[in-house]
């Protein structure tokens, strides 16, 4: 395990994963979810992790946002590799480095939006008037200020996905780890989320999206990981920032 | 927000189901609380009708069966010889042979069954003084010649209360097994049904009315001085082994001294309470299941939000912590209402005692009582959500996040 001791040298990459494979067990049958990938994020970075269902797509999501632990190789989020840390610990730090965005929203249906915005908060001890000032800054910033009392089920889909933005926000985390973000949204409002993302991207913040669509990913992300029956087929980057809305792609 | 408001929302959102397993819980501590609000009063009411006024009486029945009615079942009765007997030892002062009889009585048109108690002849005075312990309220009591005469308890005397609809006064005639008798005297409440709601008669009457010259359904012995009764027990009963020829162990005939009466009724009444603690500790234990059942559900219906949680960085202890303390509130809940409830009961039991037996009983309800039954039933709750609570906190973030 000498990989094991080892930190992600690059000050740059946020999430790190090495090697990675995860096995999954059916009876007698190992099925290769993931076999064998390596990915960065570095900081600023806007990513996709593309692929068909059965790519090992969902599966390459767990284990970047350290929800998953790998079968083989090592995964390390902020230099610190996740193997080593217990479970709660992990969790810890993942709610203090990721924000996560689900297809679902998986807003938690007995809390108000507000509470749903300050329980990252909450998890990592902050005190009651740091939560109140960010919280009214959060929703603030994804315009639901005036449905700060209301109960999930109480406002629109689209709505829900932008609480959802502001709780992965609370903590101010390095990275925001969306998870098809407009999957259970109409084209109007999705792109008004994915606006929203390529804005909090503009101003410095991490994004690794998961996604089924090309169009989306070519659109949005500066580098484009092509998963295939759980291996990267390819990786494309764009050339650079200014030719973003050009959408010039290598290796495309 | 915290734990216990977090605790507090998902308790308001459950179904009727969930709030059924509380019923175990409610009904336990409901038993209790009740049980002990009324524990002055069920005490006091229970000893005010079998406890002995004086302590320095004791009394002796035939047949050895201390609950029967006085002189029912009794194959070798006790008889006016005997008593003169037992008269006779050096520890005795005096010792009366006395007579109950069930019968009927007759007033204002309406006829009940009652009973009619002895006072012996010639002690007349003592009988109110020492055996019984009675005052009386309105006329007089019996005196040496008063055939045909007699009183009566409170409870006998009101028109409320003794089914005649209208109250005897002294001076009234009553039927009594269709005779005519006149009431002397009313007896002051003494806050027990035997005496309340009995008649009083010479022992001449009685024997008139029941036809028996010899034979006594109770003798009351008087003894000299209240510590020689464990020594006048024992003398009445070798002296009564000796004249009824049985063997020690066998005695068909009892003889209690206030203190074993009392000893008797409480260990009866401490019986009853330990069957209601009994009652109480396996309906709260049956609480306790249902509210395992319900936490385990409530884990299973909750595992997205369980993944949701360790997703955005909940620590396992968080989430146990959450769970336990959910856990700990039903049982809380279930408690606080049985507290209430129980309260109530205690309360009206001894609102009911206390107008049966004209006595002031207070209700004790106590505060710490109510406190350390809340505490206890939020332990309890808590202690049933360990293992839900440890099998949400060990959930894999994935596969809950998955539901």
């Amino acid at each position: 395990m000498r990989e094991g001791k080892q930190k992600a040298v690059d000050k740059n990459v946020v999430i790190h994963l090495h090697d990675v494979a995860k096995f999954y067990h059916m009876g007698e049958a190992v099925v290769k979810a993931v076999d064998g990938i390596d990915i960065d994020v570095k900081k600023g970075d806007f990513v996709a992790i593309m692929g068909p269902s059965g790519s090992g797509k969902s599966t390459t999501m767990n284990l970047v946002g350290s929800l998953d632990t790998p079968t083989h190789g090592h995964i390390y989020l902020d230099g610190e590799d996740i193997s080593t840390l217990s479970e709660s610990d992990l969790a810890q730090l993942r709610g203090k480095n990721i924000g996560f965005i689900f297809q679902q929203f998986n807003l938690i249906p007995t809390l108000t939006v507000k509470e749903n915005v300050m329980l990252p908060m909450t998890l990592q001890g902050y005190d009651e008037f740091e939560k109140e000032r960010k919280v009214i800054e959060l929703l603030r910033k994804v315009e639901l200020l005036e449905r700060a009392d209301h109960y999930p089920n109480q406002i629109s889909g689209g709505q829900q996905q932008r609480v959802a933005i502001a709780r992965a926000l609370a903590n101010d985390p390095e990275v925001i780890l969306a998870d098809e973000p407009t999957g259970n949204l109409d084209t109007q409002t999705g792109e008004k989320v994915m606006d929203f993302l390529k804005q909090l991207n503009s101003d410095g913040k991490t994004i690794v999206m998961v996604t089924h669509s090309p169009e989306l990913a070519k659109e949005y992300a500066d580098v484009v990981y092509w998963l295939k029956d759980g291996k990267i087929e390819k990786v494309t980057k764009r050339d650079s920032k200014s030719m973003k809305k050009v959408g010039k792609w290598k290796g495309d | 927000m915290n734990y216990f408001v977090f605790a507090f929302r998902n308790l308001k959102k459950k179904g009727i189901r969930s709030w059924l397993t509380l019923l175990g819980i409610f009904i336990g501590v409901l038993a209790v609380v009740s049980l002990i609000t009324l524990g002055n009063g069920l005490k006091t009411a229970v000893n005010s009708q079998f406890g002995a006024g004086s302590t320095e009486v004791i009394s002796v029945q035939a047949g050895g069966l201390s609950y029967g009615a006085p002189g029912s079942l009794v194959q070798n009765p006790l008889t006016f010889d005997d008593a003169d007997a037992i008269s006779k030892l050096d520890t005795v002062e005096f010792a009366v042979g006395r007579n109950i009889e069930t019968v009927t009585i007759e007033y204002n048109n309406a006829l009940i069954v009652g009973s009619v108690y002895s006072v012996p002849d010639g002690y007349y005075k003592k009988t109110y003084e020492v055996l019984d312990d009675v005052e009386v309220l309105n006329g007089r009591l019996l005196e040496s010649g008063d055939s045909g005469k007699v009183y009566i308890g409170y409870n006998l005397a009101d028109g409320d209360a003794n089914g005649f609809g209208k109250d005897i006064i002294p001076g009234r005639t009553i039927l009594i097994n269709g005779k005519n008798y006149e009431v002397v005297g009313i007896l002051k409440k003494k806050g027990s049904f035997t005496y309340d709601g009995t008649i009083f008669m010479t022992d001449n009457d009685v024997e008139d009315l029941s036809g028996n010259k010899e034979d006594v359904d109770l003798i009351s012995v008087k003894v000299r001085d209240k510590d020689l009764i464990d020594r006048a027990k024992e003398q009445i009963e070798n002296l009564l082994r000796q004249r009824r020829d049985v063997k020690v162990g066998e005695e068909d005939f009892e003889v209690s001294t206030p203190e074993s009466t009392l000893k008797t009724v409480n260990s009866v009444l401490g019986a009853i309470q330990a069957f209601v603690i009994i009652i109480a500790s396996i309906s709260i234990l049956i609480g306790a299941i249902g509210i395992v059942n319900t936490m385990s559900t409530s884990v299973l219906e909750r595992k997205k939000e369980i993944g949701i949680m360790k997703a955005i960085g909940s620590r396992n202890e968080q989430i146990f912590l959450q769970f336990f303390v959910e856990s700990g509130f039903l049982g809380l809940v279930g408690g606080a209402i049985g507290v209430i409830f129980g309260i109530l009961i205690g309360y009206a039991g001894t609102l009911g005692i206390n107008s049966w037996l004209g006595s002031e009983i207070a209700p004790s309800i106590s505060l710490w009582l109510i406190f350390f039954t809340l505490v206890g039933s939020f332990l309890i709750g808590a202690i049933a959500g360990i293992v839900p609570a440890m099998h949400a906190a060990k959930q894999n973030p994935v596969e809950a996040l998955r539901g």
